[in-house]
């Protein structure tokens, strides 16, 4: 057995760590993950600068990598700095576009970059609910709360064909884009199509889709574990700082015991993340992704709960760093799946 | 046992519903329906349609101009008012102050201020935490130094709740360093409109603002403004706590979110059915309801005690955990449900243009957030354990 990053991908996660910690402070996050574009285009660029992007891409099609441990090597500094950049969208629309045999150079190149739209409102998780229809190249329907989407300059769509899933490349121009804010930072969109005219890339999508949003929930799943190994750090210093009644809070057992629970439990999420990096793209993918998320949906939202509770007040308030941790983590269950429709995953899939 | 209410607890229940339902503005009860979060002007309308009713201090008793309500006529007032979707009672005045006046204010005092509790001239806040002394309370530093017939005040409190909208606060400050923490403290009454006084707001986790930093520099307060004795503040407190404690549980309030969660999740679908219908969803949802109707039960069992005895006892603590707990399963529940829907940041703009999360529910995860305070405020749920602990290990 050995658990320890190849030198590659060692040498990506420290670089990004470094960029991140170096470029990418708190203050600066939150500066620019709350009003529009919700992230930092400059600071995008620079990162694809970094071959973040060739790091997610498989070395068959021009990338560097694009395995489960790649994934999680990008996306847990990410979720360390609380990075509101459209990276999850990005590792999708590469899996899809690699999928579809399309070109990815311009994206691996930063040159373009995709918001990839499959969920919709009455259909968030479920692919076999999707309503969206394409009839001679022109889409109808509605794709919601896509991720990345404000200012995304192209799209991918999931639409039904001829009884199949398929998907389709779109201009944002050709669509209405209505792109917001998100509660915990980062953009999303309302894609509204109307015989919005879309290049067709492959016809019987459902496998790849399916990929895609593995790869994506392992990226979250990661980026959750970053999250919470930095809010816990910050709440292990701020108990040993804060004093009452005389002493500093970290003092009185019931605080440490709840938080060595919660170590317990980010032990868990990361051993079930490097579970399922190691399943994505086998057999075994599908069910390890889904107890993945469903464990780290529990987790997350534990740690989030629990440190808010025991930093007290501060810990309910915006100028606080960990407030937003917190606010990430509890969303994160939000995005690809809660952990009931893992859980029901993880039933479904048998042994 | 008769777990009903009387008949005449019962008419006062259908006298209120009756009220609420034909007085309460649209508007209002639409803002609070949604989640929305409201302005000074939401609860001072709606302060005086209950004043209009002589319903805003029913609990204040006879001799004072209330209607001598006893808890569990109150339980039914809080019940019915959160039913109808009113906006809360902003307590500092009202449930808070104006009992302190009534057992520890001088006559002067009492016929200044609680006319002005009654018709909305004042807002009260509390000044009781501050940086350095929250679930330690009796730590707090705010100095008060006698000056002739003034007090001069320096120091700080904090998260006060809407001292944005206030004109006055009450504070505890400390008016001696002599013997333990607890007996050199004072209760104070103070116009914020004083030179040296200080409001910066508090952004909270959501994004909202309703608690404030006030500093205080060099203020100067009338001597008379000191209520009970000096150095009697701490005592005042804790009668303050107790009042503080009657509706603790927030059962009202709780039961009207657990009925929104389930209409809510009535109407939204996944894979083709209601999530009412998806079985993990059910269980969360009727595992609440399980623990809720236990806690109503809880709450009316403590509540009668606190009627026989006159004020309730350390168990109060068991409805701040238990009834926050639940309360806040359900903000967690209606987040859930909104599945990606939740995301959006709440705003007029996305509110007014497109419809993402169902109607009325796009604040449904800004209000979860915000929630996570009511297990902090109040003494957090930690103190409440001390208390109980203290009750049992060192009767």
């Amino acid at each position: 057995m050995n658990f320890d990053m190849t030198d590659d991908r060692r040498m990506l996660s420290d670089s990004l760590t470094r960029f991140l910690s170096e470029q990418y402070g708190i203050e600066h996050r939150n500066k620019v993950a709350y009003s529009a574009p919700f992230h930092d285009p400059a600071k995008w660029e620079a990162m694809v600068e970094l071959g973040l992007l060739y790091a997610l891409a498989p070395e068959d099609q021009g990338g560097m990598g694009g395995t489960g441990f790649d994934i999680l090597c990008a996306f847990e500094p990410l979720g360390q700095a609380l990075c509101p950049e459209p990276m999850l969208a990005s590792l999708m629309a590469l899996r899809l576009m690699t999928a579809a045999g399309a070109d990815i150079d311009p994206l691996l190149t930063g040159e373009t970059r995709y918001g990839v739209g499959i969920g919709e409102i009455d259909a968030p998780y479920e692919l076999q609910d999707i309503q969206t229809e394409a009839k001679s190249g022109k889409l109808t329907g509605r794709k919601s709360v896509v991720y990345g989407g404000a200012d995304a300059e192209r799209f991918l769509i999931a639409a039904r064909h001829e009884g199949k899933l398929a998907l389709y490349d779109l201009a944002a121009s050709d669509a209405q884009i209505m792109g917001y804010g998100m509660i915990d930072g980062g953009s999303a969109a309302e894609v509204l199509l109307e015989d919005s005219p879309a290049t067709l890339l492959l016809k019987d999508a459902e496998p790849a889709l399916e990929a895609a949003l593995d790869a994506g929930r392992l990226a979250l799943c990661a980026e959750a574990v970053g999250a919470m190994d930095t809010l816990y750090a910050a709440c292990v210093d701020y108990l040993k700082t804060r004093r009452q009644f005389g002493k500093p809070i970290a003092s009185f057992q019931a605080l440490q015991h709840r938080m060595i629970d919660l170590q317990i439990e980010i032990e868990q999420a990361r051993s079930i993340t490097i579970r399922a990096a190691d399943a994505l793209d086998t057999a075994a993918g599908p069910r390890a992704i889904a107890m993945a998320k469903n464990l780290v949906g529990r987790a997350a939202r534990l740690v989030a709960e629990e440190t808010i509770q025991m930093q007290g007040g501060i810990g309910v308030t915006w100028e606080y760093p960990s407030a937003h941790y917190a606010k990430r983590l509890v969303m994160i269950d939000h995005q690809l799946g809660d952990t009931d429709y893992h859980l029901e995953r993880v039933i479904a899939l048998g042994t | 046992m008769d777990l009903s209410y009387s008949t005449a607890e019962r008419d006062f229940q259908t006298e209120i519903r009756a009220f609420l339902s034909q007085n309460l503005p649209h508007e209002l009860t639409a803002k609070v329906a949604a989640r929305k979060p409201l302005g000074k002007e939401d609860y001072e309308q709606f302060h005086a349609l209950l004043n209009s009713r002589g319903w805003l201090n029913g609990h204040w008793p006879k001799e004072a101009g209330g209607q001598g309500w006893n808890a569990v006529q109150q339980h039914i007032f809080d019940e019915e008012c959160f039913a109808a979707n009113a906006p809360r009672i902003i307590p500092f005045g009202l449930r808070m102050l104006a009992p302190v006046l009534m057992a520890f204010g001088s006559p002067e005092q009492q016929a200044e201020y609680l006319p002005r509790i009654l018709d909305g001239t004042d807002w009260w806040a509390q000044g009781y935490s501050e940086p350095g002394a929250g679930s330690d309370l009796a730590s707090l530093k705010t100095r008060a130094e006698r000056d002739g017939d003034e007090y001069i005040i320096n120091g700080q409190k904090t998260w006060t709740s809407y001292a944005q909208y206030a004109n006055r606060i009450f504070c505890l400050v400390r008016s001696s360093t002599d013997g333990k923490p607890q007996q050199g403290i004072s209760f104070l009454l103070m116009d914020l409109d004083t030179d040296g006084v200080e409001i910066r707001p508090i952004r909270t986790i959501e994004g909202g603002v309703e608690v404030n930093e006030v500093f205080f520099t060099n203020v100067r307060v009338p001597a008379k403004n000191l209520v009970g004795e000096e150095n009697q503040g701490w005592t005042i407190a804790k009668f303050l706590l107790l009042h503080e404690r009657t509706n603790i549980a927030g059962v009202g309030d709780t039961m009207d979110a657990l009925t929104k969660v389930k209409a809510q999740a009535a109407k939204i679908t996944r894979s083709n059915r209601p999530l009412t219908q998806n079985p993990h969803f059910a269980a969360r949802l009727a595992q609440i309801e399980i623990d809720l109707e236990a806690m109503k039960i809880t709450n009316l069992r403590m509540l009668t005690e606190a009627q026989k005895k006159g004020a309730p006892g350390p168990e109060a603590s068991m409805l701040k955990i238990k009834g926050t707990v639940i309360r806040q399963a359900i903000n967690d529940l209606a987040r859930r449900a909104l599945g990606p829907a939740a995301a959006p940041f709440p705003s007029e703009d996305i509110d007014g243009n497109l419809t993402i999360a169902p109607e009325g529910h796009a604040h449904d995860a800004a209000a979860y957030f915000n929630n996570r305070k009511i297990s902090i405020y109040g003494g957090s749920n930690e103190i409440q354990r001390n208390i109980l602990a203290k009750g049992v290990f060192q009767p």
